[in-house]
């Protein structure tokens, strides 16, 4: 093991750069979700959707911006646009009009509402954006590239997927976990989350916290898409791909878990690029063993409690 | 026992003759001549493969839009009736029952996906319906079984794979090592198969770096890319097409993967207009057959002009490979009709009439012409080039070409792909034609 360890040093460097990158995309979409699920306790299989509308609109915003011939540095402003609008628009008309009516019912039935809702959505990106891909990556070019030595070699990575990606994410949990457990509003939202009813009693509008979580959650989907859309081609299916790989975070990290996600996404942006290198075969299956190893000796995720059931 | 029998048999013969009045009758109508012609066409509307599946669905209502225009089949209008492949290949083999028996459709056009088409064909046999294979590529479909009702109006993966191949060799004969990056289906992994099995017989000796299947629509590169870096093969193969090509090409480029390796993509030229500027020069591309905009010798300069400004005048963007694909289906479908109707002496068709008169046809398109062998595979050239920019297109076409006839890299009827291959020497590259300049 050592040995291999020594011969293999620079390729796990090299991987632990690929796996920060590839875990804080992870993170952003997933903390959103486990976000809604926490308060609202709904799977949102929309939300995959909400991270690919997040995705397409910052494009657009970009390409146009880039049209009006403004600077490079604004395609970083589409970005937050981007996030800012779907969060504000589509968050709301979604919990208010949809998800309202469905808190409470079983959970099956909150599945197929929000996995309706994600076909709609959809078939709206196609409508909207069409079928061919799309890319704007100004915010990516416009920072260039950072040679990392590799032995006698040296190895360009983006600076964008060095430290832009890496830095909002960590930005993101520590100004999450401030907001929830600092200021007055996060506090509400604990609240909430941990006893609805009791929060009620106390005076807090409830109704009001969901429609504010649940937007704020649909806007960092939105964030985490307009994070990718630099680096990659938006097509239709970007969001089923999405939903699919925040589902395993959540369910390791402890529905609810802020810390849990960050620490699942960072143990899955690391595991899938080191089998990149080893076991490239593994590189799809390596999300769902964590999963399925973290859920056999803690069924409640990492970072999950235990709950009484109420009768 | 002899009397039970019998008697079985007695009460299968008097279902069985039910069944074929009744078919009878539906076959009965199809023989007069019908108010409409209605076909049948899977194609993908939804999921990243619509990327393909769409741009060749709108060729499809251009087309026949400008077929009924000009009178339709024999006199006779045409009405498309499409259906999504995406829901995978239980749904569509409920669809394709229910557009020949409830719908009543005379031919089928199926389908983009390889494992859609494997589906489909037997349905072919079974219910006696022409289909037309009209984009899927793998070789198995006519390498492993008869398919009387099944024809492919255009090439297939062994040709699309070979023919890259021979101008790597041609182009850029001393490399010495390889790595592969293509998506984890059955493409992806068929061409790699078909790619090695030729490479290992033409240039013994290359090393393969790095063999890497990322899941169909992954959505990063960027670890992939990294490895690729750290390897440096002398060559990277990539078959993949749509969002995943694009982002493994532009994450390469971002990252001067370019300058390091000689890139093959012999699926690029549906991407390319997506990637403008980003897609690097020097590097091979393909484009499944010989329909490039600046395809060198078109047999019919006016027609393939009139097709791609038609196309690009109704949906603002250049037509990619599929949209040929689906005009070649049609024009099959044309001559097929013409020469059957001609053959009845003015007559109706029936299936087994216009089966008869695929087998074998040989019917033009804007760039070349394409045969029908005798077990049902289309012959079409390929033509593959270095990438490179001109004034004329915002995006890479192909310079330096070579055009592959379909005969040279195509699997004798009766063989498959693979034993083919293996018998190759490395004097087949004599046979290679020439670049042509440009």
């Amino acid at each position: 093991m050592g040995t291999w360890l020594a011969e293999n040093s620079l390729l796990l460097g090299l991987a632990l750069l690929d796996g920060l990158a590839n875990a804080a995309l992870v993170f952003m979409v997933a903390v959103g979700l486990n976000l809604v699920f926490g308060v609202l306790r709904i799977v949102n299989v929309a939300h995959g959707s909400l991270f690919a509308i997040g995705a397409y609109t910052a494009a657009s915003i970009g390409l146009f911006f880039a049209a009006q011939g403004l600077p490079s540095w604004m395609g970083y402003a589409a970005l937050v646009l981007a996030a800012v609008a779907v969060g504000a628009v589509l968050g709301p008309l979604i919990e208010r009009l949809l998800l309202r009516r469905i808190y409470g019912h079983e959970d099956v039935l909150q599945l197929l509402v929000t996995f309706a809702l994600f076909m709609i959505l959809e078939d709206v990106q196609k409508l909207v954006w069409g079928v061919q891909p799309i890319s704007q990556d100004a915010p990516l070019r416009l920072l260039g590239t950072v040679d990392i030595p590799f032995g006698e070699d040296v190895i360009p990575f983006t600076a964008y997927q060095l430290f832009v990606l890496p830095g909002i994410a960590v930005a993101t949990l520590i100004g999450l976990a401030w907001f929830l457990r600092r200021t007055l509003t996060g506090r509400v939202i604990v609240a909430v989350t941990t006893d609805k009813e009791a929060a009620t009693a106390m005076g807090i509008d409830a109704a009001r916290i969901t429609l504010l979580t649940f937007s704020f959650g649909a806007g960092l989907a939105a964030l985490g898409g307009a994070l990718a859309s630099p680096t990659l081609a938006l097509v239709p299916g970007i969001g089923a791909q999405t939903i699919v790989l925040s589902f395993a975070v959540v369910a390791t990290a402890g529905l609810g878990q802020i810390e849990g996600a960050a620490l699942t996404a960072l143990l899955i942006g690391l595991g899938r690029s080191i089998a990149v290198y080893f076991a490239p075969e593994f590189e799809v299956v390596v999300p769902y063993l964590i999963m399925v190893a973290v859920l056999l000796v803690r069924p409640q995720g990492l970072f999950g409690v235990i709950e009484t059931r109420r009768v | 026992m002899t009397e039970a029998v019998t008697r079985r048999a007695t009460l299968l013969g008097a279902g069985a003759t039910a069944g074929s009045l009744l078919f009878a009758g539906g076959g009965a109508r199809a023989q007069g001549k019908p108010t409409e012609l209605k076909i049948g066409i899977t194609t993908f509307l939804s999921g990243s493969a619509s990327v393909f599946g769409v741009p060749a669905r709108q060729a499809a209502e251009l087309l026949f839009e400008e077929l009924n225009k000009a009178g339709g089949v024999g006199g006779v209008p045409v009405r498309p009736i499409f259906v999504d492949e995406a829901p995978g290949t239980d749904h569509l083999v409920g669809e394709y029952r229910r557009l020949v028996q409830n719908e009543g459709v005379q031919l089928i056009f199926a389908s983009i996906s390889s494992g859609s088409c494997l589906a489909c064909t037997p349905l072919s046999d079974e219910m006696k319906k022409t289909t037309i294979l009209w984009d899927c590529g793998t070789q198995r479909i006519f390498e492993e079984g008869r398919h009387p009702y099944a024809f492919r109006t255009q090439g297939y993966g062994t040709p699309e794979v070979l023919a890259p191949l021979l101008y790597l060799l041609k182009h850029k004969p001393d490399f010495r090592s390889i790595a592969v990056i293509n998506q984890d289906y059955a493409w992806g992994r068929d061409s790699w198969e078909l790619w090695k099995t030729a490479m290992d017989v033409l240039k013994p000796g290359v090393r393969v770096v790095a063999e890497m299947f990322p899941r169909f629509g992954a959505t990063d590169y960027s670890t992939e890319v990294t490895r690729l870096l750290a390897a440096r093969p002398d060559v990277i193969l990539s078959t993949s097409w749509g969002g995943d090509l694009v982002t493994l090409i532009r994450q390469s480029s971002e990252r001067r993967l370019f300058d390091r390796s000689t890139f093959v993509l012999p699926v690029s030229e549906p991407s390319l207009p997506t990637l403008g500027r980003t897609m690097a020069a020097g590097h091979i591309i393909g484009t499944r057959g010989d329909h490039w905009n600046n395809h060198p010798s078109p047999k019919d300069p006016a027609r393939l002009k009139r097709f791609v400004d038609a196309y690009r005048a109704r949906y603002n963007e250049y037509p990619i490979y599929p949209c040929h694909h689906m005009a070649q289906a049609i024009s099959a479908m044309q001559a097929a009709y013409a020469k059957a109707i001609a053959a009845k002496g003015g007559g109706w068709p029936n299936d087994a009439e216009l089966a008869a008169a695929f087998r074998g046809l040989t019917f033009d398109t804007p760039t070349s012409s394409i045969t029908l062998r005798e077990d049902g595979q289309g012959l079409e050239d390929q033509i593959v080039g270095l990438s490179s920019f001109n004034e004329t297109y915002p995006f890479a076409v192909p310079k330096d070409m070579i055009l592959f006839p379909a005969a040279l890299v195509s699997t004798p009827v009766g063989q498959k792909s693979v034993d083919w291959l293996k018998t190759l020497t490395p004097d087949f590259l004599t046979r290679i034609p020439a670049p042509i300049a440009g």
